[in-house]
């Protein structure tokens, strides 16, 4: 199917990542009390970021250096069906 | 509880991508087999993901953590006998039937295997299944989200009456879920379904670090809550002596083999995930891909419930109050509160007099506990999106059966393609719709939903038997499946009304007609009602089989294992080989189980 869903995903966590970095870095530290006083803001978001990236670059490159992904039917020996 | 303006935004960042991939997706929906089988386009590792997502509603991610408040690790057998083995069966062993045979839905295989009226019977009666579980699904998140209380403020702010949170919830779940689907058909729903995912995971990861940071890590559980918590097959040689009231051969026969298998390996809501797939090796990983997942999940939504119950006993955020009194609640334990009467606001007491607590808000009031705002927006996500996937699955599984197995056989044969393919958005506006229906329906009667749960149980329970016949016993006739389908149902219902479990009142719990057996616990009642059912079809399926007409052997190529030819994956590297692959997951769940036996 013509969008290849690594891209949506890498976006939408890519901007969770931003975003929840944004507010860490500025957000008031008592907020974190009750995380047991790490900023998990902060600390979560820079892991959605990396998620995110990593996404984003995994779906561009099928989407760009390679006319097929891997993973056609051809390759795997069955002809698809219908 | 204080969402603020990051939360808001998180959340409509996700609504947006929801509906945007439906958006994205439509220009690709040309025939009714893109929408009902993405086109059979899909990548394995996509499939899988969506496999397993599908599943994922809300029954799971809330119901699971109940469960780890209230039984403790034992609970993992629900993943590790109760999925694991089923899912493996179904990706080596089933798969190449559903995609080889051309059928394009579950009850389309009963057509070609057996006869019209198998089909129908079973067309009919998971139709019916889908609209009610996305209508309680549906439910489940509206009365969640009043729960939560988060809307308050906001409605507030407005001047809507509060009443009409409940409302909104079923209203707004309800279009995004149309909207994606109408747009995108099976594709969008398995895109969603891999996002919804991704979001759950990364809700709940956040979640058990800080409980078990919090708790002193899993030795600070197994102090804290003693052996019968942390142990999953310690005790289980008698029911009386672990926290599930079952024993081992109830567990391991009527939840390991007859309810996983006949809802792994033929529950068309979570096959349809594997019939899209890309090509007949993909088709088959598609359940083991998800396995994988499936075996790590009770790390994420059991630990919850077992942290929530471990944590010292103090006022939780929230409580399931009678509906806009303030009550003064008696202390439950950790963060669960007890169980208050939704009229009179006092806590329920069961017959021995104990209090009850209300394990279902075991995972929203540790969110809430440790979450900030910020990260708190991303939980609720989370938590709407489970909602959303598990109701989504019952969507996309309803308007390909309705379609398929009901309309064009019984209702209008041999239209074109483009007539079909508008009967699928048609139905997936009037699933949604009866499954709004069905959603009041289970606010005005609770006793409804249970019956109807119960009779699903029924009819579920034999099944796996039908398909283990009709795929690997060439001899299987029609009649035979037919009737064996019939008398296992009534097996089920019979025995139900026979036996009860105890402390329970004749009724809807069973011994309706006589009570002969007292089982330990409700769950031993149940798990015994599926075995009798799937012995009895089991039996009268070869019976009648025996004395009917064989089927033509040049009839069943390609739809029972000793008349097809294996597909031959010879050429693929090794790790996309389901054999090994299956033999791979099945030694992890195995030392998963000896580590937390």
């Amino acid at each position: 199917m013509g969008l290849d869903i690594r891209l949506p995903i890498g976006m939408l966590f890519t901007i969770f990542g931003i975003m929840l970095i944004g507010f860490g870095v500025f957000s008031n530290p008592a907020l974190y009390v009750q995380s047991l006083g790490i900023n998990v803001n902060l600390n979560w978001g820079i892991v959605l970021l990396i998620f995110g990236a990593i996404m984003l670059f995994l779906g561009a490159r099928a989407m760009f250096f390679t006319p097929h992904s891997p993973e056609t039917p051809n390759a795997e020996g069955r002809e698809p069906r219908r | 509880m204080g969402l603020t303006t990051i939360d808001w935004v998180i959340m409509a960042v996700y609504f947006a991508f929801v509906l945007g991939i439906g958006a994205a997706l439509k220009r690709y929906m040309k025939t009714s087999a893109d929408f009902f089988l993405a086109g059979r386009s899909i990548p394995a590792w996509v499939c899988g993901l969506a496999f397993i997502s599908a599943n994922l509603g809300a029954q799971e991610v809330i119901g699971m953590g109940a469960s780890g408040a209230k039984y403790g690790i034992l609970t993992s057998h629900f993943y590790w006998i109760g999925a694991i083995p089923a899912m493996v069966f179904v990706g080596i062993f089933m798969m190449p039937f559903y995609y080889g045979s051309r059928a394009r839905s579950v009850p389309e295989y009963l057509r070609l295997r057996f006869d019209e009226k198998t089909r129908g019977l079973n067309a009919v009666s998971f139709a019916i299944m889908t609209i009610f579980s996305s209508g309680i699904s549906m439910y489940a998140m509206a009365k969640l989200i009043q729960t939560l209380h988060f809307l308050d403020a906001p409605f507030r702010a407005l001047g809507l009456p509060q009443a009409w949170i409940f409302h909104t919830g079923i209203i707004v779940s309800a279009l995004v879920v149309l909207t994606y689907i109408y747009l995108g058909g099976l594709t969008s729903a398995i895109y969603n379904e891999v996002l919804q995912f991704f979001l759950i995971v990364a809700g709940f990861i956040p979640l058990v670090w800080l409980g078990l940071k919090n708790v002193g890590g899993w030795q600070g559980l197994k102090t804290t809550l003693g052996p019968s918590y942390v142990h999953s097959w310690v005790g289980m040689a008698n029911p009386h002596t672990n926290r599930l009231g079952v024993e081992w051969f109830g567990l391991a026969m009527g939840l390991g083999f007859v309810l996983s298998f006949g809802y792994w390996c033929t529950d068309f809501l979570v096959v349809q995930r594997a019939m899209a797939a890309n090509s007949m090796a993909a088709a088959r990983r598609t359940p083991l891909i998800a396995a994988v997942p499936k075996m790590l999940f009770p790390f994420l939504v059991i630990l919850p419930g077992l942290i929530a119950i471990a944590l010292p006993t103090q006022a939780p955020p929230i409580i399931n109050g009678p509906q806009g009194s303030a009550v003064s609640a008696p202390a439950g334990q950790g963060l669960i509160p007890a169980k208050l009467d939704a009229t009179t606001g006092q806590p329920v007491c069961s017959t021995t007099t104990a209090m009850q607590l209300d394990y279902d808000l075991a995972v929203p009031n540790l969110l809430l506990h440790y979450f900030p705002t910020g990260i708190l927006g991303l939980g609720l996500t989370a938590l709407l999106a489970s909602f959303m996937s598990g109701m989504a699955g019952n969507v996309t599984a309803f308007n390909t059966v309705w379609t398929h197995d009901i309309y064009e056989p019984y209702i209008h044969p041999g239209a074109g393609d483009a007539h079909y393919l508008m009967m699928g958005k048609m139905a997936t506006i009037f699933g949604i719709a009866l499954s709004v229906a069905g959603a009041y329906l289970a606010t005005r009667f609770n006793n409804i939903m249970d019956m109807l749960q119960l009779v699903f149980a029924f009819v579920n329970a034999p099944l796996f038997a039908t398909f283990l016949l009709g795929m690997f016993w060439k001899r299987a006739t029609g009649h035979g499946a037919f009737i064996g389908l019939l008398s296992g149902t009534c097996a089920a219902a019979v025995h139900h009304g026979l036996t009860l479990s105890e402390g329970a009142i004749p009724g809807i719990k069973g011994g309706w007609l006589a009570v002969i057996h007292n089982y330990p616990s409700e769950m031993a009642q149940n798990f015994w009602t599926a075995i009798y059912a799937w012995t009895t079809c089991f039996v009268v399926t070869i019976l009648v089989s025996l004395v009917t007409k064989a089927p033509e052997e040049s009839r069943l190529v390609g739809l029972v294992y000793s008349m097809t030819e294996r597909p031959s994956e010879g050429h693929l590297s090794w790790y996309k080989r389901p054999i090994y692959l299956g033999a791979m997951i099945l030694a992890a769940t195995v030392l998963l189980n000896l580590v937390f036996r």
